[in-house]
């Protein structure tokens, strides 16, 4: 496990930094055991659909810094995306009560000339209209295929300009062809902050990291209980929050795909612990974890407490919830760890899985330690999990393997995926707080949702009756791996 | 005028995937990075259609295609969409990072041409144009490399079938409404209407036909003349352009009449639709025209539009002349050719028989919007514009009516403007949302 170089002005793909891998079919045992092994091999598709790329995860967690302007070194195809994140950061400034902001984003609109003699001036007259019309305290620049492949000078151009105009101008390199692992666009963005916002601390302080998207606020009751106050970072933070972020007290991970990065450089460079425990998902998760809580904060008795009354609290209901989901089946696709999650609560909900198509898989995070790993927590604590895939978003996949498992219900935590269940005519559930499983508590929440999704049956059975395939019947009747093959051997950690 | 992009409001290049996914059951097979696909539907890709979306075959170009080329990858995709995906037409669509290392595509294309197969390709790198040009692009490859070899060789021109080329599909979020209206509206003065994309087309097959049309017509300001270009030259087959979209009574007739003189139309026949169309269309006017001269609480006196020049000239054109709204500044965000911008200009210069408009060329909605902010807000006015003007409208007390993408804040089905019936459709939608700001 190497250990992570805030000098460097970019961050080691996953794929080398932590041997992760976007391909393998078998059960969830056999893929823990190949990484613990060092015998997980890349597997590549023949055949593939459109994924997801790392300027986007990049761009998810840099935009929504409250006083920062994001500049998009790129053709404008690439600022596709801007609205949808500015409409995430709109609808959570309306839960946080904050004034209506628009995102400032600026695209460089890379052309054809610019391919040829570079694009860096417009970069930095970009820069320089971003600075003159939002005054931001922090500049981010994303970086694209286009800008990557003819080698503009992008780290030269941020210096330059941070100096031009006394704020940070940071680089963020995340061109898309970089990496399989389009999650690797939130170690960019991390590295990005840490490198060139955190400054390093004068003082410990009583707030806790709690590395999030943008979900609802559950932490400060339970930390509030502790004598501490949660810091939620990266969206919705300002860069002075995120200047003193290494003078926290503990280092809360969401999903540990999502800030694996961060956490594990916060410990690192700034000694900030990181929570290293299986995610608070199910009763073993959520007790493992709240006890590492304890640990780490030296508060051993109050955890205890807390466990005693939050689990004599959900019980009952969560026993009436377990006879009513008895023996449904269901499918999961996710990305990690949040799928892992996932799957440890549909488990403890006492449903059958069926399987999961995991969008990729990091046999372990950057913290190096196996306690981490919330796959391997499920399969301990539950017991394995068949047909395991790792698949990143290739629907026609999940729609042949659909097609032979008709589960009861399909859980799917990205866009894109729901529709591929409906059309068959499998109730499929969406939830896009991704705190709303979290802790003792998301047991209820989760199962309240899917006995209503379960129920209500009439939208899917209709939409099946009179929906289309793009698939062809061959491809319905071959195995579901035909395409996947092709090994690289993957030997980094 | 500056070319840096606050707000976009249109893609790349390979923008015009949305174009292959509006054909009936055709794909895009799309030759680029991992996040392109996805990053267009973001913002012009309202609904996955037949398949779009997730399903798009792509070759999530990765390093190892950057360094030693991704012709062999493509060749492994395109193979693997004929096997799993059930289409009738696949349109190779290179981005970015395979126009830069120079990837032959034609030549993976062409082997599979070979076979017969229903395959094109484009180059459509992102850094390339916009996909208000490829569009044009992937049309023409379609016409020069399908419908050129599996067309009827001994098919002869077919007297009143006309290809239509209007909206840029999913662009224009209400293009499948917009492209309804145009076909009922043709088909009301006796035409037969190739209208090739949407629910109303017949899909390819009404493809393989455009060589057999008496004429074409195009609607639009400046996309979309390459193609009528093209096809008048390869086939002589001449076109009728109308440089904005009708939207209402007076344009949608104008419209109908300058297409019937064109292609030699029955003048009765014409003119009894137009007649009975504009009955109805303006007992409707008629009917609620005391409200729009009575409503004493606020109704929108003036309007700026952030829009493409076809849809910008259209809608001024109909709140001018049909309802009384005036013009306040027009801005163009289609990165309009600087040889098609004076023949916009001349269309706001003569707006109504009485009024002109000044017109701004920008692609930059955060200096159109910092201009607008500058201004004088002394009445409520009315936004043409998308997404992102949503602030500036409550800033202002403006009324907000998103016609361009971003969208968001509308879910569009069949939703359209054009002709009669998206003319009743905007004058509903403008005032609902001037009612609805009342408590």
């Amino acid at each position: 496990m190497g250990k992570i170089n805030i000098q460097a002005p970019e961050a080691t793909i996953r794929e080398i930094r932590i041997g992760s891998i976007t391909g393998f079919e078998g059960t969830a045992a056999q893929l823990i055991q190949c990484g613990r092994e060092g015998k997980l091999h890349e597997s590549t598709r023949s055949f593939s659909q459109c994924m997801g790329c790392s300027s986007g995860n990049a761009f998810c967690q840099l935009s929504m810094i409250q006083d920062a302007a994001m500049v998009n070194h790129a053709p404008v195809g690439c600022a596709g995306d801007f609205f949808s994140f500015n409409f995430v950061y709109r609808v959570g400034q309306m839960e946080r009560n904050l004034p209506p902001v628009i995102g400032r984003y600026f695209n460089t609109n890379i052309e054809e000339n610019d391919t040829i003699f570079g694009a860096t001036q417009k970069l930095e007259d970009t820069i320089r209209q971003a600075y003159d019309r939002v005054k931001p305290n922090a500049i981010f620049v994303t970086t694209s295929c286009a800008s990557g492949i003819i080698g503009d000078d992008v780290e030269g151009v941020t210096d330059k300009m941070s100096i031009e105009l006394g704020i940070p101008v940071v680089a963020c390199f995340c061109e898309g062809f970089k990496s399989k692992v389009w999650t690797t666009g939130f170690d960019s963005a991390y590295h990005s902050i840490i490198r060139k916002i955190v400054k390093p601390p004068q003082q410990k302080t009583n707030k806790i990291n709690i590395i999030n998207f943008w979900g609802s606020d559950i932490f400060t009751e339970l930390l509030g209980k502790l004598g501490y106050e949660p810091e939620y970072i990266v969206p919705f933070s300002t860069i002075k929050q995120l200047e003193r972020i290494s003078e926290a007290a503990a280092t809360i991970q969401i999903c540990s795909t999502l800030g694996s990065y961060l956490g594990a450089a916060l410990e690192q460079v700034y000694g900030v612990p990181e929570i290293k425990a299986p995610l608070a998902y199910g009763i073993a998760g959520t007790d493992a974890w709240l006890r590492e809580l304890g640990k780490v904060l030296g508060k051993e008795a109050e955890v205890e407490a807390i466990i005693g009354d939050e689990k004599a609290r959900i019980l009952p209901k969560l026993e009436e919830y377990r006879q009513q989901l008895k023996g449904k089946t269901c499918y999961v696709t996710a990305g990690p760890a949040h799928g892992h999650a996932l799957l440890a609560l549909l488990r403890e909900l006492g449903m059958e899985v069926q399987g999961a198509a995991i969008f990729h898989h990091d046999p372990l995070y950057d913290n190096g330690d196996q306690r981490s790993d919330m796959l391997e927590h499920t399969v301990k604590t539950y017991g394995d999990i068949p047909n395991y895939n790792v698949c990143n978003k290739q629907s026609y996949e999940l729609v042949n393997i659909l097609h032979r498992v008709r589960p009861d219900l399909m859980i799917a935590r990205h866009g894109g995926m729901t529709l591929w269940g409906a059309k068959l005519g499998i109730p499929t559930l969406l939830i896009g707080d991704e705190h709303l499983g979290f802790g003792y508590q998301g047991l209820l929440n989760y199962a309240e949702r899917i006995i209503e999704t379960l129920d209500n049956k009439e939208f899917v059975t209709n939409l099946a009756k009179h929906s289309t395939m793009p698939y062809t019947k061959w491809w319905l009747e071959q195995n579901p791996y035909t395409f996947l093959g092709g090994s690289v051997h993957v030997e980094n950690y | 005028m500056s070319k840096i992009i606050e707000q976009p409001r249109f893609s790349c290049a390979l923008g015009a995937q949305q174009s292959v996914v509006a054909i009936p059951r055709a794909v895009p097979i799309v030759h680029a990075g991992p996040g392109c696909s996805g990053k267009i539907c973001a913002l012009i890709g309202q609904g996955e259609g037949y398949a779009g979306g997730s399903t798009i075959p792509c070759t999530n170009a990765s390093g190892s295609e950057i360094v030693f080329g991704g012709e062999e990858r493509l060749r492994g995709v395109i193979d693997g969409a004929f096997k799993v995906i059930d289409a009738d037409l696949y349109v190779v669509l290179t981005g970015c990072t395979s126009d830069i290392v120079g990837d032959d595509t034609g030549r993976v294309t062409r082997d599979f041409q070979d076979d017969d197969k229903p395959i094109v390709y484009a180059e459509t790198g992102g850094f390339k144009s916009n996909n208000y040009v490829s569009h044009d692009v992937v049309v023409q490859a379609i016409i020069e490399q399908y419908v050129d070899k599996f067309k009827d060789e001994k098919a002869t021109l077919t007297p009143g079938l006309v290809n239509v080329f209007a909206t840029i599909p999913y662009q224009d979020p209400y293009w499948n409404g917009n492209l309804a209206e145009l076909k009922r509206i043709l088909e009301g003065i006796g035409l037969q209407v190739n209208i090739l994309f949407g629910t109303e087309s017949a899909g390819i097959g009404e493809w393989l036909t455009i060589p057999q049309a008496q004429f074409n017509i195009l609607v639009s300001a400046w996309p979309g003349l390459e193609i009528v270009k093209r096809l008048e030259a390869k086939y002589g087959t001449p076109y009728y352009h109308f440089p904005y979209l009708p939207i209402g009574g007076n344009e949608t007739s104008k419209f109908l009449r300058g297409v019937s003189e064109f292609g030699g139309l029955d003048p009765v026949k014409t003119e009894a639709f137009i007649r009975k169309e504009e009955e109805k269309f303006y007992s409707h006017i008629e009917r609620t025209a005391d409200f729009m001269l009575e409503f004493r609480y606020g109704l929108p006196r003036r309007f700026y539009t952030i829009l493409d020049a076809t849809y910008a000239v259209g809608f001024a054109k109909y709140l001018v002349n049909e309802l009384g709204i005036l013009p306040a500044k027009q801005y163009i965000i289609d990165d309009t050719p600087a040889i098609y911008q004076e023949a916009i200009r001349d269309h706001f210069r003569h707006v109504s028989e009485l009024r002109s408009a000044e017109v701004v060329f920008s692609v930059d909605g955060g200096e159109i919007q910092a201009e607008i902010r500058g201004e004088e807000h002394k009445h409520r006015s009315l936004i043409l514009g998308s997404g992102w003007e949503r602030d500036l409208a409550r800033e202002i007390h403006a009324d907000l009516l998103p016609i361009s993408v971003p969208i968001t804040y509308r879910l569009v089905l069949n939703c359209g403007y054009a002709g009669y019936h998206g003319g009743l459709r905007a004058i509903e939608d403008i005032y609902d949302r001037v009612l609805d700001t009342y408590r």
